[in-house]
C-alpha cells in the first residue's frame, strides 16, 4: 500500500497506530466508560462523531490560519471549536435521547478533553493531509476508538464474573487488562509493510 | 465564590503531592503519564512543562475569578490554559529541538490535561492567587513525581540505563516491551497494584481506586 492512500491512512488510524492503545490518547473515558457495552458502544460513536466535525472544521481553520499568518493560534482556535462541536453533540443527545444522555452523565461534556480530539486535529496538521486525506483519517480514528472501548468492554464485563485478588480491584486489574490488548494490537504493526 | 480562611499552609502544597496524587490516587491525566514516560529524561521534560502551566494558569484564573461569568468559565480557562501551552510549546522548540521532537503533540496536548482544568474548576477559582499558586505546585510537583516513577521502572528495564547512563551491564537482555506501548500500561498497572497492597499492609481503611471516581 501507498503510504499516503486513502485506504491506508484508515487503517492506519483504526489498527495499526489505534488511537487508544499504539498512542495513548483518550485513555481517561476508556478507562471511566468501559466498564458495560451498553454504554461503551454510545460514548464511541459519539466520540467518532466529534472527531469526524472537528477534525473537518481543523482543516478549514488550518488552511485560514496559515493564509492570514497566524500558526500561534492554531492550539486556542481548535479547542474553542472542538468544544463547539461538543456542545452540539451535547444538545442534540439530550433532545433525542434523554436515558442515553443520562448514562454518559458526566463523561460526554468532558469529550472536550478528550486527547484523542485534538490530537487527530493536531496529527492531520502535522502531516499536511489535504481535505480527503483528513476525513479519512478522522474515520479511521474514530471508528478505532469505538473498537478499542468495545473491546475493553467486553473484556471488563466478563471480569466482573472472576474472583480477582482484593488489591487488583478497579483500575489496577484494567490497566494490565488493557496492556495485554494493546500487546495484541501491535501485532497490526505489519500490516504497513515496514 | 467566596474564599473563606485563605491561610497557605505546608497542607496546601503536599497535598497534591501525596495524599491526593493526581496520578495514582485521582486518576487523572494518564495518556501524557503514559505516553512519554519511556524514559527519565521525557518524563522529567513532561513533569516540568505540566507544572509551569498549571502554575501560571492557577494564578491567572484566580486572579480573574471575579471578573469570569459563571455560564462562560470552562471556555475561558480554557482559553487561558491553550495560551500558556502555546508559550511552552515554542519556550521548548527553542531551547532543545531533540526534546521537542521526542515530546512530539504531546506538550501541545498539556491543553487537554484534565488535571489543569480540574485544579482550575475546583481550586484556582475559589481561592486567592497565592494560595492556588502554591496548590498547583503541589500537584505538579505530584504528577512530576509519578512520571519519574514510571519513567525510571521503563528505562532501567526496557534499556539497562537511567538518565541515558548504563546502569545494568552489558549482559543484561533489555525488556523492549517496555518501551513500547503495553509497557507503560504494565507499569501503571504495577504501581497501583503496589500501592493498594501497602494501603492494605498498614491495615488502614481500603479505599480502593475505583475505575469510574476521575473525571475524563
Amino acid at each position: 500500500m501507498v503510504a499516503d492512500s486513502l485506504s491506508f491512512i484508515f487503517l492506519d488510524a483504526l489498527l495499526m497506530n489505534n488511537f487508544v492503545l499504539a498512542m495513548f490518547l483518550g485513555i481517561c473515558p476508556f478507562l471511566g466508560v468501559s466498564s458495560q457495552i451498553k454504554t461503551a458502544l454510545p460514548m464511541g460513536l459519539a466520540t467518532a462523531f466529534v472527531m469526524l466535525i472537528s477534525s473537518l472544521c481543523a482543516y478549514g481553520l488550518n488552511t485560514l490560519l496559515t493564509l492570514l499568518d497566524l500558526p500561534f493560534l492554531r492550539l486556542i482556535s481548535y479547542i474553542v471549536v472542538i468544544a463547539s462541536a461538543v456542545q452540539l453533540v451535547e444538545m442534540f443527545l439530550k433532545k433525542t435521547s434523554p436515558t442515553l444522555f443520562r448514562a454518559l452523565g458526566i463523561y460526554l461534556p468532558l469529550i472536550t478533553t478528550n486527547c484523542a480530539i485534538l490530537g487527530l486535529a493536531l496529527f492531520q496538521t502535522a502531516r499536511d493531509y489535504d481535505f480527503l486525506q483528513s476525513l479519512a483519517y478522522s474515520l479511521g480514528a474514530g471508528l478505532g476508538f469505538t473498537l478499542a472501548l468495545l473491546l475493553m468492554a467486553g473484556l471488563r464485563e466478563r471480569l466482573a464474573l472472576v474472583k480477582v485478588p482484593d488489591i487488583g480491584q478497579g483500575a489496577a486489574v484494567s490497566l494490565i487488562l488493557a496492556g495485554i490488548l494493546s500487546m495484541g494490537f501491535m501485532g497490526f504493526a505489519g500490516l504497513g509493510g515496514q | 465564590m467566596t474564599s473563606n480562611d485563605d491561610l497557605i499552609t505546608t497542607d496546601t502544597f503536599l497535598t497534591g503531592v501525596w495524599r491526593e496524587n493526581p496520578v495514582f490516587v485521582t486518576l487523572l491525566g494518564m495518556c501524557p503519564v503514559l505516553a512519554v514516560s519511556n524514559s527519565v529524561l521525557n518524563a522529567l521534560a513532561m513533569g516540568v512543562a505540566t507544572t509551569f502551566v498549571l502554575i501560571c494558569s492557577g494564578g491567572l484564573i484566580s486572579l480573574l475569578r471575579n471578573l469570569i461569568p459563571r455560564a462562560v468559565r470552562i471556555a475561558c480557562f480554557i482559553t487561558i490554559i491553550a495560551t500558556f501551552v502555546t508559550l511552552v510549546d515554542y519556550l521548548i522548540q527553542a531551547i532543545s529541538l531533540a526534546l521537542y521532537n521526542a515530546l512530539g503533540a504531546f506538550i501541545q496536548l498539556i491543553v487537554v490535561n484534565c488535571i489543569i482544568l480540574g485544579r482550575a474548576e475546583a481550586y484556582a477559582s475559589r481561592h486567592t492567587p497565592l494560595n492556588s499558586m502554591v496548590n498547583a505546585a503541589g500537584v505538579g510537583m505530584g504528577f512530576t513525581l509519578a512520571l519519574l516513577c514510571l519513567g525510571a521502572v521503563r528505562e532501567l528495564l526496557g534499556n539497562g540505563s537511567l538518565l541515558g547512563m548504563p546502569v545494568l551491564g552489558t549482559a543484561f537482555q533489555p525488556w523492549v516491551i517496555m518501551l513500547l506501548p503495553p509497557g507503560g500500561f504494565f507499569v501503571l498497572g504495577g504501581w497501583l497494584l503496589l500501592f493498594n497492597w501497602r494501603k492494605k499492609l498498614s491495615g488502614r481503611n481500603i479505599v480502593l481506586v475505583e475505575g469510574h471516581h476521575h473525571g475524563g
